[in-house]
């Protein structure tokens, strides 16, 4: 029986071969938005992945994490020196990141911070910052740049960079008096860091030395770069600052001690809270492309029972034959589920044969342009059940033809004149 | 040797949605070994009659007993094996499954019928002997006994095939239904005297409807529906 059903199916290859494929595709799409979904989160967790709390003015928990970590949108206020100072001492935090934000470089966010940042910064799996070329900075107008910066705008080590006040990409006011210079170029991160030029906290002060107000000095007001390197370079605020602490446990004591500072209004966030929230304001997108799928995998299914249908008529005659050899309407309708589900289980061992071979290829160009680091990794158990009901939906839709071709086959007999 | 092989008694038959009567007919009998030519213009029913025959179709009143069985008597699936056991059939047109060869095609009701098998031969091999045997005592030669596709060959070579498989494993009854009609009259007599001689070495009883009465003159028993139908379109 089975023998009859392969060489019947193989009859008629060219239209299963397209069912098949067109159930593959929406597997392929249907697991493959899930690993996808799965990747952007963990790429968005991994931009944040050694730190314990965001510390930073008092504000929204999601609007501090867009704007220290990725770079989105400005900081509603500064801290003080002085409160970054009193945390950065107190006994359970490890370590502390200070950045300061607010200028940018052709549209690429200046971050300033201190050397602690390329010790104790971590992304990905617990990564450290490497250097594709030169080093971190030293001097007070040295800068480190990361990885998309320099492929971008095409700097080299030593070149000279003017850093313009505020973050627009079209800034009207420049550092043009104190220019930059590229120490040091960071390697691929896939984080916001890859679009990042890292200066000191020395170097933000001073280019910023003899302004009132957010207005540049008048001409010829302005101090000379050697009056500027002897000032005390040491700032009086920053935007934000990370915390590595001792212990994990901690962390809500901290968060909350942070957060009733009596001193200076502030807010202190976990990284995995915030995304959480940043996730519930994602869902909706991505419920509405898993609908998409869903719709691709109907589609699938749909065109499945339309083929089977149409070549019903064409293989009333081969019905008939069939019954004229001993084999009952059962039989009959029985066969056409069979086929259905063979068409399924194939349709799907090929989509996930498309899925694998396409997430191999492209997992390592994803993650050196895109930073999406999507694992190839087995089915999850939820992935197995999804499965299981496509095979269990193929073999309903298959169960239409199937009582089409009992009836006829019980009204047609052994003699069908076609 | 005076068993009937199909002796029916009052059978009535209609469709189960249409009002009219479709057969009314007292009596009809074969016995074993004739070869019965049935003869009728199309729609006088048949076709029905045959599917009442195979217990594709189940009669309303009266009784239709093959091989001393009654049909009504046995359950749907048990129908579908009676036929295969006891019956081999050969239609007009588009007897053969076109993705199987030919030997497979022969050899299909073995698939269904361990009875048919047996009969055929005790293994595979025997059976695929018997299958190439049947073809070549009907004609076809050597080269087309291969594995190669039914769809190139001519109809006259598609019915001889069809014929094989309707006589493997020896049925007591094979019913023909217009298999000739497609043929020329040269191709239709050597196939009719191919088609009795393996019919009588098998000791397979014949019925073959057509609506061509000059065939009427090759068989030894004739009937009309016209005489055995009380009910006339």
């Amino acid at each position: 029986m089975l023998n009859i059903l392969v060489r019947s199916l193989w009859n008629r290859r060219g239209t299963a071969v397209l069912t098949i494929f067109s159930i593959s595709i929406s597997v392929t799409l249907l697991l493959g938005v899930e690993k996808i979904r799965k990747g952007v989160r963990a790429s968005f967790s991994s931009a944040v992945s050694g730190t314990d709390i965001i510390v930073g003015a008092r504000g929204g928990q999601l609007q501090l994490l867009l704007y220290s970590i990725f770079r989105i949108g400005n900081a509603p206020n500064n801290l003080s020196w002085e409160s970054y100072y009193e945390f950065r001492n107190n006994r359970r935090v490890g370590w502390t990141i200070p950045f300061s934000l607010g200028d940018s470089h052709r549209g690429y966010r200046v971050l300033g911070t201190n050397q602690d940042y390329f010790k104790y910064f971590r992304y990905g799996r617990k990564k450290k910052l490497e250097f594709s070329k030169g080093e971190q900075f030293s001097e007070v107008f040295d800068a480190v740049i990361g990885s998309e910066v320099a492929k971008n705008l095409n700097y080299q080590i030593n070149e000279e960079i003017i850093v313009a006040h505020g973050t627009g990409k079209k800034s009207f006011l420049q550092h043009d008096d104190r220019p930059f210079k590229v120490a040091g170029i960071l390697r691929p991160t896939g984080t916001p860091v890859d679009q990042t030029v890292h200066v000191s906290l020395e170097g933000i002060t001073a280019m910023h030395v003899d302004w009132e107000s957010g207005a540049p000095p008048m001409e010829g007001e302005n101090l000379s770069l050697e009056e500027v390197i002897k000032l005390d370079l040491q700032p009086g605020e920053i935007t934000s600052f990370l915390i590595g602490l001792k212990s994990k446990i901690h962390a809500f004591k901290i968060q909350r001690e942070i957060n009733s500072y009596k001193e200076e209004p502030l807010s202190a966030i976990l990284p995995g809270v915030a995304l959480q929230e940043l996730w519930n304001i994602l869902r909706t997108a991505e419920t509405g492309l898993r609908v998409i799928t869903w719709f691709v995998l109907f589609a699938g299914l749909l065109g499945m029972i339309t083929a089977l249908l149409s070549g019903l008529n064409e293989r009333r005659r081969e019905m008939a034959i069939l019954r004229s050899v001993g084999a009952g309407p059962g039989t009959i309708s029985f066969l056409l589920i069979f086929e259905s589900t063979v068409l399924t289980v194939t349709g799907i061992i090929f989509g996930l044969l498309i899925l694998y071979i396409t997430l191999f290829v492209s997992q390592p160009i994803l993650e050196a342009y895109f930073g999406l680091f999507i694992s190839v990794d087995s089915l999850s158990y939820k992935d197995l059940i999804l499965l299981v009901g496509i095979v269990f939906a193929g073999m309903l839709m298959g169960l239409i033809p199937a009582i089409k071709a009992y009836r006829q086959s019980l009204a047609d007999g052994m003699t069908v004149r076609l | 040797m005076d068993e009937a092989i199909i002796d029916l008694k009052n059978v009535c038959f209609r469709w189960k949605n249409s009002g009219s009567m479709l057969l009314d007919i007292p009596e009809f009998r074969m016995k074993q070994h004739e070869h019965v030519f049935l003869q009728g213009p199309s729609g006088c029913g048949k076709s029905t009659l045959l599917a009442l025959v195979g217990g594709i179709l189940i009669l309303e009143s009266g009784s239709l007993k093959v091989l001393g069985q009654e049909i009504s008597d046995l359950s749907r699936s048990g129908r579908d094996v009676f036929r295969v056991d006891h019956i081999g059939f050969i239609f007009q047109l588009f007897n053969l499954l076109p993705y199987l060869s030919i030997e497979e095609n022969v050899m299909l009701p073995l698939r269904f019928s361990s009875i048919r098998a047996k009969r055929a031969g005790r293994t595979k091999l025997d059976r695929l002997n018997e299958a190439r045997r049947l073809l070549k005592a009907l004609g076809l030669k050597e080269q087309q006994e291969e594995k190669s596709p039914v769809i190139e060959l001519s109809v006259g070579q598609q019915q001889r095939v069809a014929a094989a498989r309707a006589l493997i494993g020896s049925p007591e009854l094979i019913i023909a239904d217009e298999p000739t009609s497609a043929l020329d009259t040269n191709l239709r007599n050597s196939f009719l005297e191919l088609l009795f001689g393996e019919c009588k070495k098998s000791g397979s009883t014949l019925l073959f409807v057509s609506h061509d009465s000059t065939l009427s003159d090759n068989f030894n028993m004739q009937a009309s529906m016209d005489e055995l139908n009380n009910i006339i379109n």
